[in-house]
Protein backbone atom coordinates (compact mmCIF):
# COMPACT_ATOMS: atom_id res chain seq x y z
CA UNK A 1 0.00 0.00 0.00
CA UNK A 2 1.45 3.38 -1.03
CA UNK A 3 1.14 6.81 0.84
CA UNK A 4 -2.55 7.77 1.73
CA UNK A 5 -3.75 11.22 3.13
CA UNK A 6 -7.12 10.72 5.03
CA UNK A 7 -8.95 14.25 3.67
CA UNK A 8 -12.25 16.17 4.24
CA UNK A 9 -12.03 18.72 1.81
CA UNK A 10 -14.61 21.03 3.98
CA UNK A 11 -11.61 21.54 6.38
CA UNK A 12 -9.08 24.00 5.63
CA UNK A 13 -5.77 22.15 6.38
CA UNK A 14 -6.87 18.94 4.23
CA UNK A 15 -7.52 21.35 1.64
CA UNK A 16 -4.01 22.66 2.20
CA UNK A 17 -2.83 19.77 2.07
CA UNK A 18 -4.59 18.03 -0.67
CA UNK A 19 -3.36 21.20 -3.59
CA UNK A 20 0.39 20.66 -1.92
CA UNK A 21 0.20 16.74 -2.68
CA UNK A 22 -1.31 17.08 -6.15
CA UNK A 23 0.82 20.16 -6.86
CA UNK A 24 4.02 18.38 -6.24
CA UNK A 25 2.90 15.04 -7.88
CA UNK A 26 2.90 12.80 -5.08
CA UNK A 27 1.59 9.61 -5.65
CA UNK A 28 -1.25 8.88 -3.48
CA UNK A 29 -4.60 7.45 -2.22
CA UNK A 30 -7.13 9.49 -1.00
CA UNK A 31 -9.23 8.90 1.62
CA UNK A 32 -11.94 10.90 2.55
CA UNK A 33 -13.09 11.07 5.98
CA UNK A 34 -16.38 13.23 6.29
CA UNK A 35 -16.28 14.93 9.72
CA UNK A 36 -20.02 16.21 9.54
CA UNK A 37 -21.05 12.35 9.24
CA UNK A 38 -18.74 11.49 12.09
CA UNK A 39 -16.30 9.32 10.36
CA UNK A 40 -13.43 10.77 12.02
CA UNK A 41 -14.76 8.76 15.32
CA UNK A 42 -14.67 5.43 13.79
CA UNK A 43 -12.44 2.83 15.97
CA UNK A 44 -10.66 2.33 11.49
CA UNK A 45 -9.26 5.67 11.31
CA UNK A 46 -7.90 6.03 15.13
CA UNK A 47 -5.53 3.36 13.40
CA UNK A 48 -4.34 6.14 12.04
CA UNK A 49 -4.97 9.37 13.98
CA UNK A 50 -5.46 7.92 17.61
CA UNK A 51 -7.27 12.07 18.07
CA UNK A 52 -9.25 11.23 15.35
CA UNK A 53 -8.44 14.65 13.70
CA UNK A 54 -7.30 15.17 9.66
CA UNK A 55 -5.83 15.24 7.91
CA UNK A 56 -3.69 12.45 8.82
CA UNK A 57 -0.86 10.69 6.75
CA UNK A 58 -0.43 6.94 6.61
CA UNK A 59 3.09 5.80 4.68
CA UNK A 60 3.42 2.28 5.27
CA UNK A 61 3.58 2.13 8.80
CA UNK A 62 4.00 5.41 9.42
CA UNK A 63 1.51 7.21 10.42
CA UNK A 64 1.17 11.65 10.87
CA UNK A 65 -0.97 14.19 12.23
CA UNK A 66 -1.90 17.97 11.40
CA UNK A 67 -0.58 20.06 8.62
CA UNK A 68 2.04 21.46 9.21
CA UNK A 69 4.02 18.52 10.04
CA UNK A 70 2.28 16.91 6.78
CA UNK A 71 3.35 19.39 4.70
CA UNK A 72 6.97 19.79 5.79
CA UNK A 73 7.01 15.62 5.58
CA UNK A 74 5.74 15.79 2.17
CA UNK A 75 7.73 18.30 0.79
CA UNK A 76 11.23 16.43 2.40
CA UNK A 77 10.04 13.27 1.12
CA UNK A 78 9.29 14.00 -2.40
CA UNK A 79 11.37 16.84 -3.08
CA UNK A 80 9.22 19.62 -3.75
CA UNK A 81 10.83 22.84 -5.12
CA UNK A 82 13.01 24.72 -2.79
CA UNK A 83 10.68 27.53 -2.66
CA UNK A 84 7.46 25.44 -1.28
CA UNK A 85 10.22 25.50 2.01
CA UNK A 86 13.17 26.89 1.24
CA UNK A 87 16.79 25.70 2.62
CA UNK A 88 17.70 29.05 3.38
CA UNK A 89 17.97 29.76 6.88
CA UNK A 90 16.02 33.18 6.82
CA UNK A 91 13.77 32.11 4.15
CA UNK A 92 13.07 29.11 6.15
CA UNK A 93 12.83 30.82 9.52
CA UNK A 94 10.08 33.01 7.54
CA UNK A 95 8.07 30.56 6.56
CA UNK A 96 7.85 28.69 10.03
CA UNK A 97 7.12 31.88 11.46
CA UNK A 98 3.96 32.41 8.94
CA UNK A 99 3.02 28.66 9.81
CA UNK A 100 3.16 28.96 13.87
CA UNK A 101 1.25 32.60 13.73
CA UNK A 102 -1.39 31.26 11.93
CA UNK A 103 -2.28 28.64 13.71
CA UNK A 104 -3.22 30.58 17.30
CA UNK A 105 -4.29 33.65 15.13
CA UNK A 106 -6.19 33.55 11.03
CA UNK A 107 -7.37 29.73 11.61
CA UNK A 108 -9.46 29.97 14.84
CA UNK A 109 -11.09 33.51 13.43
CA UNK A 110 -11.72 31.86 10.02
CA UNK A 111 -13.62 28.94 11.16
CA UNK A 112 -15.41 31.07 13.50
CA UNK A 113 -16.62 32.97 10.62
CA UNK A 114 -17.40 30.09 8.29
CA UNK A 115 -19.38 28.12 11.43
CA UNK A 116 -21.16 31.03 13.15
CA UNK A 117 -22.08 32.66 9.55
CA UNK A 118 -23.20 29.74 7.55
CA UNK A 119 -22.49 26.40 9.35
CA UNK A 120 -24.53 26.73 12.61
CA UNK A 121 -27.65 28.61 11.31
CA UNK A 122 -28.07 26.61 8.00
CA UNK A 123 -26.55 23.12 8.75
CA UNK A 124 -27.40 23.09 12.14
CA UNK A 125 -30.18 25.10 12.95
CA UNK A 126 -28.31 27.28 15.78
CA UNK A 127 -29.35 30.98 15.98
CA UNK A 128 -25.97 33.04 16.46
CA UNK A 129 -26.11 36.53 18.24
CA UNK A 130 -25.49 39.21 15.70
CA UNK A 131 -22.80 40.34 18.87
CA UNK A 132 -21.12 37.16 18.39
CA UNK A 133 -20.79 37.53 14.87
CA UNK A 134 -19.96 41.20 14.53
CA UNK A 135 -17.32 40.45 17.08
CA UNK A 136 -16.03 37.32 14.90
CA UNK A 137 -15.95 39.36 12.13
CA UNK A 138 -13.70 42.22 13.66
CA UNK A 139 -11.59 39.99 14.81
CA UNK A 140 -11.50 38.50 11.20
CA UNK A 141 -10.58 41.44 10.01
CA UNK A 142 -7.22 42.29 12.70
CA UNK A 143 -6.06 39.22 11.24
CA UNK A 144 -6.27 40.73 7.68
CA UNK A 145 -5.00 43.45 8.35
CA UNK A 146 -1.65 41.84 10.18
CA UNK A 147 -1.78 39.02 7.01
CA UNK A 148 -1.70 42.22 4.92
CA UNK A 149 1.10 44.23 6.88
CA UNK A 150 3.40 42.06 8.41
CA UNK A 151 3.54 39.13 6.17
CA UNK A 152 2.12 40.06 2.69
CA UNK A 153 4.15 43.99 2.75
CA UNK A 154 4.85 44.44 -0.84
CA UNK A 155 6.14 41.13 -1.25
CA UNK A 156 4.00 39.03 -4.71
CA UNK A 157 4.18 36.19 -1.64
CA UNK A 158 3.31 36.27 2.25
CA UNK A 159 6.72 34.83 2.77
CA UNK A 160 8.94 36.85 -0.44
CA UNK A 161 9.07 36.62 -4.15
CA UNK A 162 8.10 32.94 -4.13
CA UNK A 163 4.93 30.86 -3.26
CA UNK A 164 5.51 28.60 -0.64
CA UNK A 165 3.31 26.47 1.91
CA UNK A 166 2.85 29.28 3.69
CA UNK A 167 0.49 30.91 0.93
CA UNK A 168 -1.56 27.56 0.54
CA UNK A 169 -2.12 27.47 4.43
CA UNK A 170 -3.36 30.94 4.02
CA UNK A 171 -5.44 30.69 0.90
CA UNK A 172 -7.41 27.54 2.25
CA UNK A 173 -8.12 29.96 4.97
CA UNK A 174 -9.46 32.53 3.98
CA UNK A 175 -11.98 30.85 1.58
CA UNK A 176 -13.37 29.37 4.65
CA UNK A 177 -15.23 32.63 5.32
CA UNK A 178 -15.35 33.00 1.22
CA UNK A 179 -17.63 29.92 1.30
CA UNK A 180 -20.20 30.98 4.01
CA UNK A 181 -20.56 34.14 1.86
CA UNK A 182 -17.77 36.78 3.72
CA UNK A 183 -15.94 38.29 0.69
CA UNK A 184 -12.60 39.13 2.13
CA UNK A 185 -10.98 40.09 -0.68
CA UNK A 186 -14.02 42.24 -2.16
CA UNK A 187 -12.80 45.15 -0.12
CA UNK A 188 -8.86 44.09 -0.32
CA UNK A 189 -7.26 44.57 -3.49
CA UNK A 190 -3.86 43.93 -1.98
CA UNK A 191 -5.02 40.46 -0.78
CA UNK A 192 -7.36 40.03 -3.58
CA UNK A 193 -4.00 40.48 -5.96
CA UNK A 194 -1.80 37.95 -3.68
CA UNK A 195 -5.15 35.28 -4.48
CA UNK A 196 -4.61 35.74 -7.91
CA UNK A 197 -1.20 35.26 -8.45
CA UNK A 198 -1.75 32.18 -5.48
CA UNK A 199 -4.67 30.44 -7.79
CA UNK A 200 -2.18 31.11 -10.92
CA UNK A 201 0.71 29.54 -9.17
CA UNK A 202 -1.40 26.57 -8.12
CA UNK A 203 -3.33 25.92 -11.18
CA UNK A 204 -6.99 27.29 -11.58
CA UNK A 205 -8.60 23.57 -12.15
CA UNK A 206 -6.43 21.83 -8.90
CA UNK A 207 -7.54 25.08 -7.03
CA UNK A 208 -11.57 24.96 -7.90
CA UNK A 209 -11.06 20.99 -7.41
CA UNK A 210 -9.89 21.49 -3.61
CA UNK A 211 -12.61 23.55 -3.03
CA UNK A 212 -15.60 22.32 -4.66
CA UNK A 213 -16.51 20.90 -1.51
CA UNK A 214 -16.09 24.16 1.05
CA UNK A 215 -17.98 26.30 -1.75
CA UNK A 216 -21.10 23.66 -1.68
CA UNK A 217 -21.21 23.89 1.82
CA UNK A 218 -23.96 26.47 1.98
CA UNK A 219 -26.08 23.88 -0.30
CA UNK A 220 -25.87 21.11 2.62
CA UNK A 221 -29.38 19.55 3.90
CA UNK A 222 -29.97 20.79 7.69
CA UNK A 223 -28.89 17.59 9.83
CA UNK A 224 -31.03 15.33 11.51
CA UNK A 225 -31.13 15.30 15.66
CA UNK A 226 -29.14 12.54 16.31
CA UNK A 227 -26.17 13.80 14.39
CA UNK A 228 -26.73 17.54 16.05
CA UNK A 229 -26.28 15.81 18.96
CA UNK A 230 -23.58 14.58 18.77
CA UNK A 231 -22.32 17.86 17.42
CA UNK A 232 -23.77 19.52 20.42
CA UNK A 233 -20.18 19.87 22.29
CA UNK A 234 -18.37 21.89 19.18
CA UNK A 235 -21.14 24.31 19.15
CA UNK A 236 -20.53 25.05 22.40
CA UNK A 237 -16.96 25.67 21.36
CA UNK A 238 -17.59 27.48 18.19
CA UNK A 239 -20.48 29.70 20.14
CA UNK B 1 25.42 44.32 17.36
CA UNK B 2 25.45 40.51 17.32
CA UNK B 3 22.20 38.38 18.21
CA UNK B 4 19.43 40.12 20.51
CA UNK B 5 16.69 38.05 21.86
CA UNK B 6 13.65 40.38 23.13
CA UNK B 7 12.16 38.04 26.39
CA UNK B 8 10.09 38.20 29.06
CA UNK B 9 10.95 35.08 31.68
CA UNK B 10 6.71 35.48 32.49
CA UNK B 11 6.04 34.22 29.28
CA UNK B 12 6.22 30.56 28.46
CA UNK B 13 7.55 30.88 24.69
CA UNK B 14 9.94 33.30 26.01
CA UNK B 15 11.37 30.80 28.29
CA UNK B 16 11.43 28.15 25.92
CA UNK B 17 13.80 29.91 23.78
CA UNK B 18 15.94 31.79 26.71
CA UNK B 19 16.42 27.46 27.68
CA UNK B 20 17.35 26.77 24.31
CA UNK B 21 19.40 29.39 23.55
CA UNK B 22 21.46 29.19 27.11
CA UNK B 23 21.53 25.25 27.07
CA UNK B 24 23.52 25.41 23.52
CA UNK B 25 25.68 28.23 24.40
CA UNK B 26 24.29 30.50 22.07
CA UNK B 27 25.69 34.23 22.08
CA UNK B 28 23.33 36.96 22.53
CA UNK B 29 22.77 39.74 24.37
CA UNK B 30 19.04 39.94 26.29
CA UNK B 31 16.20 42.20 25.79
CA UNK B 32 14.17 42.19 28.79
CA UNK B 33 10.39 43.04 28.17
CA UNK B 34 8.66 43.75 31.02
CA UNK B 35 5.07 42.79 29.45
CA UNK B 36 3.71 43.78 33.00
CA UNK B 37 4.81 46.95 33.01
CA UNK B 38 3.43 47.44 29.63
CA UNK B 39 6.81 47.73 27.80
CA UNK B 40 6.90 46.22 24.50
CA UNK B 41 9.60 45.98 21.75
CA UNK B 42 10.77 49.03 19.95
CA UNK B 43 7.98 49.96 17.94
CA UNK B 44 9.75 49.53 14.83
CA UNK B 45 10.05 46.25 15.02
CA UNK B 46 6.18 45.43 15.28
CA UNK B 47 2.98 46.89 12.80
CA UNK B 48 0.73 48.79 15.19
CA UNK B 49 -1.93 46.16 15.76
CA UNK B 50 0.65 42.89 16.36
CA UNK B 51 -1.02 41.67 19.45
CA UNK B 52 2.19 38.87 19.70
CA UNK B 53 4.84 41.37 21.24
CA UNK B 54 7.39 38.40 22.82
CA UNK B 55 9.48 36.65 22.28
CA UNK B 56 11.10 38.46 19.36
CA UNK B 57 14.72 37.51 17.58
CA UNK B 58 16.59 40.11 16.28
CA UNK B 59 20.09 39.23 14.15
CA UNK B 60 21.34 41.72 12.27
CA UNK B 61 18.85 43.30 10.27
CA UNK B 62 16.73 39.85 10.42
CA UNK B 63 13.48 40.24 12.98
CA UNK B 64 11.73 36.87 13.59
CA UNK B 65 8.96 36.40 15.76
CA UNK B 66 7.08 32.80 16.77
CA UNK B 67 8.61 30.45 19.33
CA UNK B 68 9.27 27.87 16.92
CA UNK B 69 10.34 29.78 14.35
CA UNK B 70 12.80 31.34 16.66
CA UNK B 71 14.01 27.78 18.40
CA UNK B 72 14.50 26.04 14.37
CA UNK B 73 16.30 29.01 13.65
CA UNK B 74 18.50 28.76 16.03
CA UNK B 75 18.78 25.23 16.26
CA UNK B 76 20.39 25.60 12.26
CA UNK B 77 22.13 28.51 12.55
CA UNK B 78 24.07 27.67 15.28
CA UNK B 79 24.28 23.77 14.75
CA UNK B 80 23.10 21.97 18.28
CA UNK B 81 22.82 18.65 18.74
CA UNK B 82 21.06 16.81 16.15
CA UNK B 83 18.45 15.36 18.82
CA UNK B 84 17.14 18.99 19.68
CA UNK B 85 15.68 18.89 15.86
CA UNK B 86 16.01 15.96 14.38
CA UNK B 87 17.59 15.60 10.76
CA UNK B 88 15.72 12.26 10.45
CA UNK B 89 12.53 12.83 8.37
CA UNK B 90 10.43 10.66 10.51
CA UNK B 91 11.61 12.07 14.03
CA UNK B 92 11.21 15.43 12.57
CA UNK B 93 7.89 15.30 11.52
CA UNK B 94 6.88 13.62 14.92
CA UNK B 95 8.33 17.37 16.30
CA UNK B 96 6.14 19.03 14.06
CA UNK B 97 3.18 17.38 14.89
CA UNK B 98 3.77 17.99 18.76
CA UNK B 99 3.90 21.44 17.85
CA UNK B 100 1.02 21.76 15.41
CA UNK B 101 -1.51 19.89 18.62
CA UNK B 102 0.65 21.87 20.66
CA UNK B 103 -0.78 25.41 19.46
CA UNK B 104 -4.53 23.97 19.22
CA UNK B 105 -4.64 22.36 22.94
CA UNK B 106 -1.61 24.07 25.11
CA UNK B 107 -1.05 27.49 24.02
CA UNK B 108 -3.15 29.45 24.78
CA UNK B 109 -4.78 26.98 27.16
CA UNK B 110 -2.31 26.35 29.61
CA UNK B 111 -1.65 30.55 29.79
CA UNK B 112 -5.04 31.50 31.00
CA UNK B 113 -4.49 31.27 34.42
CA UNK B 114 -2.03 33.74 34.65
CA UNK B 115 -4.35 35.86 33.47
CA UNK B 116 -7.12 35.15 35.94
CA UNK B 117 -5.29 35.27 38.66
CA UNK B 118 -2.33 37.87 38.18
CA UNK B 119 -3.02 40.25 34.96
CA UNK B 120 -6.84 40.69 35.58
CA UNK B 121 -7.12 41.56 38.78
CA UNK B 122 -4.04 43.96 38.70
CA UNK B 123 -6.91 45.91 35.87
CA UNK B 124 -9.90 45.64 38.63
CA UNK B 125 -10.77 42.89 36.29
CA UNK B 126 -12.39 39.41 37.44
CA UNK B 127 -12.67 36.71 35.12
CA UNK B 128 -16.09 34.79 35.73
CA UNK B 129 -15.87 31.55 37.40
CA UNK B 130 -17.44 29.56 34.83
CA UNK B 131 -14.54 30.28 32.30
CA UNK B 132 -11.96 29.64 34.96
CA UNK B 133 -13.69 25.99 35.57
CA UNK B 134 -13.70 25.40 31.91
CA UNK B 135 -10.34 26.48 31.68
CA UNK B 136 -9.26 23.71 34.06
CA UNK B 137 -11.29 21.03 32.36
CA UNK B 138 -9.17 21.98 29.07
CA UNK B 139 -5.95 21.74 31.19
CA UNK B 140 -6.97 18.52 32.88
CA UNK B 141 -8.16 16.62 29.08
CA UNK B 142 -4.68 18.49 27.51
CA UNK B 143 -2.79 17.31 30.11
CA UNK B 144 -3.80 13.28 29.83
CA UNK B 145 -3.52 13.62 26.11
CA UNK B 146 0.08 14.40 26.23
CA UNK B 147 0.52 11.70 28.47
CA UNK B 148 -1.60 9.25 26.72
CA UNK B 149 -0.67 10.11 22.92
CA UNK B 150 2.44 12.36 23.10
CA UNK B 151 4.52 10.60 25.94
CA UNK B 152 3.30 6.50 26.21
CA UNK B 153 6.23 5.06 27.50
CA UNK B 154 8.86 7.30 25.81
CA UNK B 155 11.09 8.80 27.77
CA UNK B 156 10.62 12.09 25.91
CA UNK B 157 7.45 13.34 23.91
CA UNK B 158 8.69 12.33 20.42
CA UNK B 159 11.57 10.07 21.08
CA UNK B 160 13.91 8.55 23.19
CA UNK B 161 15.81 12.21 23.07
CA UNK B 162 14.69 15.37 24.89
CA UNK B 163 13.60 17.75 21.54
CA UNK B 164 12.58 21.50 21.15
CA UNK B 165 8.83 19.86 21.75
CA UNK B 166 9.85 19.03 25.17
CA UNK B 167 10.99 22.75 25.91
CA UNK B 168 7.73 24.22 24.72
CA UNK B 169 5.57 21.47 26.57
CA UNK B 170 8.02 22.06 29.52
CA UNK B 171 7.44 25.91 30.13
CA UNK B 172 3.46 25.78 29.34
CA UNK B 173 3.20 23.00 32.16
CA UNK B 174 5.81 25.13 34.19
CA UNK B 175 3.26 28.10 33.76
CA UNK B 176 0.37 26.33 35.44
CA UNK B 177 2.59 25.17 37.96
CA UNK B 178 3.36 28.53 39.00
CA UNK B 179 0.37 30.02 39.14
CA UNK B 180 -0.75 26.96 41.73
CA UNK B 181 -2.09 23.82 39.79
CA UNK B 182 0.51 21.07 40.75
CA UNK B 183 -0.01 19.05 37.36
CA UNK B 184 2.69 16.58 37.87
CA UNK B 185 1.52 15.85 41.96
CA UNK B 186 -1.36 12.83 40.23
CA UNK B 187 0.26 12.41 37.04
CA UNK B 188 3.91 10.21 37.46
CA UNK B 189 4.91 9.94 34.36
CA UNK B 190 4.64 13.30 33.27
CA UNK B 191 6.16 13.87 36.44
CA UNK B 192 9.44 11.41 35.77
CA UNK B 193 9.27 13.20 32.07
CA UNK B 194 9.62 16.46 33.80
CA UNK B 195 12.49 15.34 36.01
CA UNK B 196 14.00 13.18 32.64
CA UNK B 197 14.18 17.13 30.88
CA UNK B 198 15.42 19.54 33.35
CA UNK B 199 18.32 16.70 34.33
CA UNK B 200 18.96 17.12 30.01
CA UNK B 201 18.86 21.43 31.15
CA UNK B 202 20.29 21.33 34.47
CA UNK B 203 19.54 22.16 37.89
CA UNK B 204 21.34 25.58 37.68
CA UNK B 205 19.25 26.79 34.37
CA UNK B 206 15.65 25.87 34.83
CA UNK B 207 16.26 27.56 38.43
CA UNK B 208 17.31 30.50 36.85
CA UNK B 209 14.64 30.32 33.97
CA UNK B 210 11.32 29.40 36.42
CA UNK B 211 12.21 31.55 39.59
CA UNK B 212 10.63 34.90 38.07
CA UNK B 213 7.20 32.71 37.28
CA UNK B 214 7.66 30.93 40.57
CA UNK B 215 7.70 33.90 42.18
CA UNK B 216 4.60 35.41 40.57
CA UNK B 217 1.97 34.43 43.55
CA UNK B 218 4.42 35.92 45.92
CA UNK B 219 4.36 38.89 44.36
CA UNK B 220 0.84 39.24 44.40
CA UNK B 221 0.27 38.56 47.78
CA UNK B 222 3.15 41.11 48.58
CA UNK B 223 1.56 43.63 46.71
CA UNK B 224 4.65 43.86 44.72
CA UNK B 225 3.07 43.91 41.02
CA UNK B 226 2.83 47.69 39.76
CA UNK B 227 -0.67 48.30 37.79
CA UNK B 228 -0.53 48.00 34.11
CA UNK B 229 0.10 51.23 32.77
CA UNK B 230 -3.66 52.60 31.10
CA UNK B 231 -2.13 52.39 27.18
CA UNK B 232 -1.84 48.60 28.44
CA UNK B 233 -5.43 47.94 29.62
CA UNK B 234 -7.10 47.71 25.88
CA UNK B 235 -5.15 45.17 24.91
CA UNK B 236 -5.10 43.59 28.25
CA UNK B 237 -9.23 43.77 27.98
CA UNK B 238 -9.01 41.89 24.27
CA UNK B 239 -7.23 39.28 25.72
CA UNK B 240 -9.41 38.63 28.65
CA UNK B 241 -12.11 38.82 26.82
CA UNK B 242 -10.93 35.83 24.59
CA UNK B 243 -11.03 34.06 27.33
CA UNK B 244 -13.54 30.58 25.98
Amino acid sequence: MGLELYLDLLCQPCRAVYIFAKKIGVPFELRTVEVLKGQHNSDDFAQVNPLRKVPALKDGDFTLAESVAILLYLSRKYEAPDHWYPQDLEACARVDEYLAWQHTALRSSCSLVMWQKMMLPVFLGERVPPETLASTLAELDRCLQLLEDKFLKDDNFLTGPCISVADLVAITELMHPVSAGCHVFKTRPKLAAWRQRVEAAVGEDLFQEAHEVVMKAKDLPPVDTAMKDKLKPLVQVLL
Amino acid sequence: MGLELYLDLLSQPCRAVYIFAKKNGIPFELRTVELLKGQHVSKGFLPANSPQKVPVLKDGDFVLHQSVAILIYLSCKYQTADHWYPPDLQARARVHEYLGWHADFIRGTFGVCLWTKVLAPLIGVQVPEEKVKRNRAAVDRALQLLEDQFLGDKAFLTSQRVTLADLMALEELMQVVALGQDVFESRPRLAAWRGRVEAVLGADLCQETHSPILNILEQVANKQLPPPPPEAHQSMLLRISRIP
